[in-house]
């Protein structure tokens, strides 16, 4: 009887052991993965003394929040954050609502070319940027588009749908038809059907797909980079870039842009992350 | 019912805007892209065709395949990753007290654009003054190297920020495909003695094999048209040390005026994302998901 409460005893201490270094290992990558963020939170805070005399690890002595006051006041970011929310918003609202419409077409009416058509529109998930690059330039140029928010908002719309229509048609699928059926019992036609029955059904998966869309432009760099030249119509992303060319050495006005173009994205995750988890995995799990 | 259901003329009317976007937007430049590789044209003059000399040049060119060995090898460190991060999802399913917060710390990176992303490790790898030789000399680490100016350590570097980037994304696609697995399995393997890695390894894992067959092509498609983050860190440099097929691409029709070499290149990297999703689709056919 002893022995048995000592072996259980130390298979105890050891799971216990074990349990303390597996948090030691899941912490240390947690460090890791957001100290880097917190390390440019301090140094965006820091004027050039201190960051290149003292300790990279050590706080702001004085928290020099006119970093940020300047680098908003000295360049275009106002002008930059503006074009970002403009174009993010519009392209996000214009791939949702074309999404929406494919989905209730391919999932709820009834087709022979359906399942044809929406496999369609899934090839375009798995084709690189860069081989569709050179046509599209000449396309936009040749309607004069290039230099114009249009070219990326209509590259925006285009690339996104496909995932945009994997994550509803999940959820399209899962709807009852009863509710549909009813209401053309009733007579109801089926664009009121779409626009007042079904599409207030998918408000929560329409939410995911906003916010996936939302955090995809709002970083999107390669098209603007592409497309657009002139700091009229410039993203942040693609802004923040060029904008820091011009303070090689001065780290704090860099870090305090770079904070500026991340934080909306983090308080949209403080508010939103299961949202965003959600979003995220459908988009790769259904893939 | 049908009738209303199966009207076409609203079908069309759902489908075609859509349809018309992403046919004029993603699927006849694909086929342009392979034409115009057939040009001799910079881009803004005329265009002459010259068939297939710049697909046979691109077999002959050094720098690409040298750009392409280095997609490889991101692609192949990338894949390699993916077991990193299946584990720490498997050690989250266990019972960790705070593994949703953790999922979530470890998510941030992969929402922050790629040039905020790269700015921040550029200045992370800063030789003087930079976070990592900073911590290197306070070990005693006497001269820690100019990581991004190296030749021999700029591409492990950029890709050590790449997992960095990354590693939440999988962490959460594997967790919820862990959390779909009914807790009836797991309890049935326990009762019959299975000790936690038994379980993890006999039995989760091949229940969402599925899901790890979709993050591996994730991962390889990715990394070949990996763009953004090398651009700003590097731009393929020092002396193309971490030039990438997307990053020789790019140069070649927007900065070297060779518009139809370009896109030589970017039709290649399209055959080669297709060709390598087929091949790993073949490979793990077996690896289909199960249904509870």
């Amino acid at each position: 009887m002893s022995t048995l409460t000592k072996t259980k005893n130390d298979y105890q201490g050891l799971r216990r052991i074990g349990l303390t270094l597996l948090y030691v290992v899941l912490a240390i990558i947690a460090i890791v993965q957001i100290y880097p963020l917190v390390w440019l939170f301090f140094f965006s805070l820091k004027g050039n003394v201190e960051i290149f005399g003292g300790s990279p690890f050590a706080l702001p002595e004085q928290w020099r929040w006119e970093n940020y006051v300047r680098v908003w006041n000295d360049g275009n970011i106002g002008q930059y954050f503006f074009n970002s929310v403009f174009v993010t918003i519009t392209a996000v609202i214009l791939t949702v609502l074309l999404a929406s419409f494919v989905t209730f077409a391919i999932t709820r009416m009834r087709w022979k070319l359906s399942r044809f058509v929406l496999l369609l529109f899934m090839i375009g998930y798995m084709i690189p940027i860069h081989s569709t690059l050179v046509p599209l330039f000449q396309f936009y140029l040749r309607l004069d588009l290039i230099d114009h928010p249009l070219s990326i908002i209509l590259s925006y719309t285009a690339y996104n749908l496909p995932l945009t229509i994997m994550i509803l048609s999940g959820f399209y699928n899962s709807l009852s038809r009863e509710i549909e059926e009813a209401a053309i019992m009733d007579g109801c036609s089926i664009h009121r059907l779409f626009f007042q029955i079904t599409l207030p059904m998918t408000t929560p998966v329409m939410v995911t797909t906003v916010i996936i869309n939302m955090i995809y432009n709002w970083n999107e760099f390669i098209f603007v980079n592409t497309f657009i030249s002139s700091d009229r119509y410039k993203t942040l992303t693609v802004g923040i870039q060029n904008f820091i060319g011009q303070y090689v050495t001065d780290w704090g006005a860099i870090g305090a842009t770079l904070m500026i173009s991340i934080i909306p994205i983090l308080i949209a995750f403080f508010f939103l992350s299961n949202r965003i988890v959600e979003g995220l995995t459908a988009g790769a799990v259904k893939g | 019912m049908n009738k209303v259901m199966s009207n076409k003329k609203a079908i069309a009317l759902y489908v075609l805007p859509a349809f018309l976007l992403i046919a004029i937007l993603v699927y006849v430049p694909i086929f342009l892209t392979g034409y115009y590789g057939m040009m001799d044209w910079d881009g803004i003059g005329e265009m002459s065709f010259i068939g297939l000399e710049n697909y046979a040049n691109l077999i002959k060119d050094d720098a690409f395949w040298y750009s392409a060995r280095n997609s490889f090898i991101l692609a192949l460190i990338s894949s390699l990753a993916l077991i990193g991060y299946l584990t720490i999802s498997l050690i989250l399913s266990g019972k960790i007290k705070g593994s949703d917060t953790l999922r979530k710390i470890y998510l941030i990176p992969m929402l922050l654009s790629s040039v905020a992303i790269a700015q921040l490790w550029i200045k992370i790898y800063d030789p003087n003054n930079g976070m990592l030789n900073s911590l290197l000399t306070m070990f005693g680490v006497d001269n820690p190297p100019a990581w991004l100016a190296t030749r021999d350590t700029v591409l492990i570097a950029i890709i050590f920020a790449v997992i960095w980037q990354y590693a939440g994304f999988y962490i959460i696609i594997y967790s919820s495909a862990l959390k779909g697995i009914p807790n009836e399995l797991i309890e049935a393997a326990r009762i019959d003695g299975a000790n936690p890695i038994q379980i993890a390894l006999k039995i989760k894992v091949p229940l969402i094999s599925g899901v790890i067959k979709t993050t591996l092509i994730l991962a390889i498609v990715g990394s070949l048209k990996y763009f953004d983050l090398i651009w700003v860190m590097t731009g393929g440099g020092p002396n193309g040390a971490s030039e990438v097929i997307a990053s020789y691409m790019y140069k070649e029709a927007f900065r070297n005026y060779n518009a139809g070499y370009g896109s030589a290149i970017g039709f290649a990297l399209l055959v080669l994302a297709l060709f390598i999703t087929v091949i790993v689709q073949q490979l793990t056919k077996s690896a289909e998901d199960y249904e509870y």
